[in-house]
């Protein structure tokens, strides 16, 4: 479809080759052969399961991201003139996941007042950057650019909100996390959750950087 | 309550008691596949009515006025989107992936059991909003299942107000079902097998539902991006999709949108989705092949790279839809190649499953029917797409009934076959009973003469250039008479396949009280779902202890063993050799 999807596509399939090529010219199935290692990949169950969503997550934003490039690359594509906020927004997203992975290092280490300052730090700097982006719609609006207008203001208001409502989703995870861990549940029964939560904000942030650039750029 | 995946029971548990923890908010992944079947297969025969009423309009075009040309493009709408998606794709993934995988593995369950019930409610509420459609001002819409703007929202086609955003609805609904869904079924696959089951110990089956779960996971987004973005066209007055044009005589609003990029989304998805519901099919069949005729899967690991080959290549090859949309010469060339290199692998499948039966000792049961009844048709929807894969073969067929009588051949019979198959197959262990074998033969001959019936003449009929969803042909110079003899002729054989398929249901909702007490495993095959304490499997599936497995699932007829099975979870006599290697080494 456009280079971004497949090199998408390539990656993705590298990781899978990677994860289970060696089990696939295993002869497991001749009797009496060695069983073997069992799970696929060692780690936890939900780990795994966060990291699959990530997947399907990328290839939705690379679909997205393509239809982006595909329709700029026609002749008629005039540039969004984005709003500066946005520029503040990235700074808050960054710090956001700093905190976040404060927090993940402090959960490994058992360490409650570092993980209580890390994780919510790190969701409050996820909220402000959803406000700041509300932010940069108004002003979008504001200057008399809405969704009727041309495709390269709708495709700003699209993929800021479809990143903006994963945002949320991760949210709420760390929602339910906060009050479990404001109920006095043990450290080490929050590891998991904090270090997911970890992972999506790294990722998010990631994601934030490829639609960014494809607005400033493509 | 729910069990984990993979845990040895050593503290009893706390089972579910009442009616509605047990079969309304269950968790046991055996209780959602039933939902989900019964869900799908309800929505089937809706799309199967609907093809009904279509038949008999197009068999005989004076007769019947409640089907006018509005109603006949929503039927053809409705019945495309329903069978490809909400049937066939629900129940391969959600009703057998459910049933089959964490049996199969050796698992007490999925992994994330709650998220796995979600998926169901989500899938019924997709189910809900669709069929919603009908009801609403407008009806559903009418814009063909592949939903192309910038007809799909114009005020022409029937359905375009809130028919077309419901269909887009439920669509996005299905697919955040699935999503949860699959999360579950590639992370049990993954994470939750027994000990002893490598991967390369799997069934077939298995393989092939998980990698159509992969397809689905990673080609789904596709629709859910369009169907957004065309959600947002209808409502918001976007133009992703709309270019500037107009509509009944009237400039519209909409301006500099490309209805291209939606083709590209839509059969970026579209092309992997045939093989969502091909893969677990192929699985099956494999199985279903192996076990009547109690002989090993011919090329086993073949088989395992042919279903990974085809997945990956499904997703380069899905402008072959789009032939006449004027592309580039050589991106045609190139998506000509693609596809043809596809049939690679997929012809390896065949020779593999004839090869299976080859001097097997088959036994000509109704699923062994059905197993080999798939591979006729799958044959000859197959050939045809050799066809339509070359760019100047397939513009003078594209929009003929030579497409429709290929993608019903290769992606609606065969398919359904192996449903079909698999129900006859795993209803004993489903249910506890045992069918009524002569009336599942009778259903057997009906329903697979009779595709044969409706779909070859259509071949021939796209030949001679019949466009397909058209309501009538009136006079058209340059339609034969035969054509309206033939249409009659398959609209007959239609209604008879219809009507087979009562007898289908009658013998499993008889069977379920009248039908015989099913031994455990009485296919005597090798799997470990038959393996299973108790028939219908209970909750957690294996009593106090986990199944722990020696050999991969094909060791029939082993020389010197004592039966001609040894299930798989059956420890390693030394003094016995497998099927597979005997006489290369001992
Ligand atoms: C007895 C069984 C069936 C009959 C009689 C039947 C009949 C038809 C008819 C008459 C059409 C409309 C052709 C036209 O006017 O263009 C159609 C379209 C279609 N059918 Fe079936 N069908 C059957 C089963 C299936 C199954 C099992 C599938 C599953 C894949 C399926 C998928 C489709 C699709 C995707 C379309 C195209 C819809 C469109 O053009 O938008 N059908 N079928
Ligand atoms: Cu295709």
């Amino acid at each position: 479809m456009s280079p971004v999807t497949v090199t998408v596509a390539l990656l993705v399939g590298v990781v899978i080759w990677v994860l289970v090529a060696r089990r696939l010219t295993a002869r497991s199935w001749e009797t009496g052969s060695e069983a073997g290692d069992i799970a696929a990949v060692r780690m936890a169950p939900a780990r795994l399961g966060l990291w699959i969503f990530l997947a399907v997550v990328t290839s939705l934003f690379s679909l997205f991201l393509s239809a982006y490039s595909m329709r700029s690359h026609h002749g008629d594509w005039s540039h969004v003139m984005l709003p500066d906020v946005l520029w503040i927004n990235t700074a808050l997203l960054v710090i956001g996941s700093i905190a976040m992975q404060f927090a993940r290092h402090a959960v490994g280490r058992g360490l409650l007042q570092r993980l209580k300052l890390g994780l919510i730090a790190g969701g409050l700097f996820a909220i402000a950057f959803l406000a700041g982006q509300l932010v940069a719609w108004g002003q979008l609006r504001d200057s008399g650019q809405f969704v009727q207008g041309d495709p390269a203001t709708a495709f700003f208001y699209l993929l800021t909100a479809v990143h903006g409502l994963h945002l949320l989703g991760g949210l709420w995870v760390w929602g339910r996390t906060m009050k479990r861990l404001l109920q006095g549940v043990e450290v080490v029964d929050l590891r998991l959750s904090v270090e997911l939560c970890t992972i999506y904000w790294h990722y998010l942030m990631l994601v934030w950087f490829a639609l960014f650039g494809a607005l400033l750029y493509l | 309550m729910a069990y984990v995946a993979i845990a040895d029971r050593d503290a009893p548990i706390h089972d579910p008691h009442t009616f509605i923890e047990k079969y309304v908010w269950s968790q046991d992944h055996k209780v959602i596949a039933i939902q989900y079947a019964l869900v799908a297969i309800f929505v089937g025969l809706v799309a199967l009515v609907l093809s009904g009423l279509m038949r008999l309009q197009l068999g005989f075009p004076e007769s019947f006025h409640f089907v006018d040309p509005s109603h006949y493009l929503q039927f053809v709408t409705m019945h495309g989107m329903i069978m490809v998606i909400y049937l066939l794709t629900a129940l391969f993934l959600g009703g057998f992936g459910n049933y089959l995988i964490p049996l199969m593995c050796g698992a007490r369950d999925m992994v994330f059991p709650y998220m796995n019930m979600l998926s169901f409610w989500v899938y019924l509420l997709a189910v809900l909003v669709l069929l919603s459609s009908f009801f609403v001002p407008g009806g559903p819409t009418g814009a063909g299942w592949t939903l192309y703007p910038p007809q799909s929202v114009f005020a022409g086609t029937p359905g375009a107000g809130l028919g077309i955003i419901l269909m887009l609805v439920s669509l996005a609904f299905f697919i955040v079902a699935f999503t949860m869904g699959g999360l579950n079924y590639v992370t049990t696959v993954l994470q939750a097998r027994c000990r002893g089951m490598t991967l390369m110990r799997m069934p077939l089956s298995v393989w092939g539902i998980f990698m159509a779960t992969i397809l689905g996971l990673l080609a789904f987004p596709a629709l859910l991006v369009s169907a957004v973005m065309m959600t947002l066209d209808g409502t918001l007055g976007t133009s992703f999709f709309l270019p500037a044009t107009t509509s009944m005589g009237q400039p519209l609003d909409h301006h500099g949108g490309s209805p291209l990029l939606f083709q590209h989304l839509f059969w970026f998805f579209g092309h992997p989705e045939v093989y969502i519901v091909a893969l677990p099919a192929f699985g099956i069949v494999s199985d279903l092949l192996s076990t009547h005729a109690r002989k090993n899967i011919f090329g086993y690991r073949m088989m395992v790279w042919a279903i990974l080959a085809i997945g990956g290549l499904s997703f380069v090859v899905w402008a072959h839809h789009m032939y006449v949309s004027g592309m580039n010469p050589y991106f045609g060339f190139f998506f000509a190649t693609t596809t043809l290199i596809i049939a690679v692998p997929t012809a390896i499948k065949v020779y593999n499953w004839v090869l299976t039966l080859w001097k097997g000792d088959i036994h000509l049961t109704v699923p062994m029917m059905f197993a080999i009844g798939f591979i006729f048709t799958f044959v000859h929807g197959g050939l045809t797409g050799l066809f339509l894969g070359n760019v100047t073969v397939d513009l003078p067929l594209s929009d003929t009934y030579f497409v429709v009588g290929h993608f019903h051949m290769v992606m609606g019979v065969s398919p359904i076959l192996v449903v079909f198959g698999a129900i006859y197959h795993w209803y004993p262990k489903i249910t506890g009973r045992m069918w009524n074998v002569k009336l599942g033969k009778l259903h057997f001959w009906f329903t697979f003469l009779g595709t044969y019936a409706i779909y070859l003449p259509m071949h021939y009929l796209g030949i001679l250039g019949v466009p397909r969803r058209y309501f009538a042909l009136g006079n058209t110079v340059f339609i034969p008479d035969s054509v309206h003899t033939i249409n009659k002729v398959i609209t007959i054989a239609a209604l008879i396949v219809a009507a087979a398929q009562i007898v289908f249901l009658y013998n499993l909702i008889v069977s379920l009280r009248r039908g015989e007490k099913a031994p455990v495993n009485p296919w005597r095959a090798t799997t470990l779902e038959w393996q299973t304490p108790d028939t219908p499997p209970k909750h957690g599936n294996w009593g106090p202890r986990l199944p722990e497995v020696h050999r991969w699932a094909y060791d029939y007829s082993v020389p010197g063993a004592k039966e001609d099975f040894i299930p798989q979870n059956e420890p390693v006599d030394p003094r016995l050799g497998s099927g597979r290697d005997h006489g290369i080494r001992h």
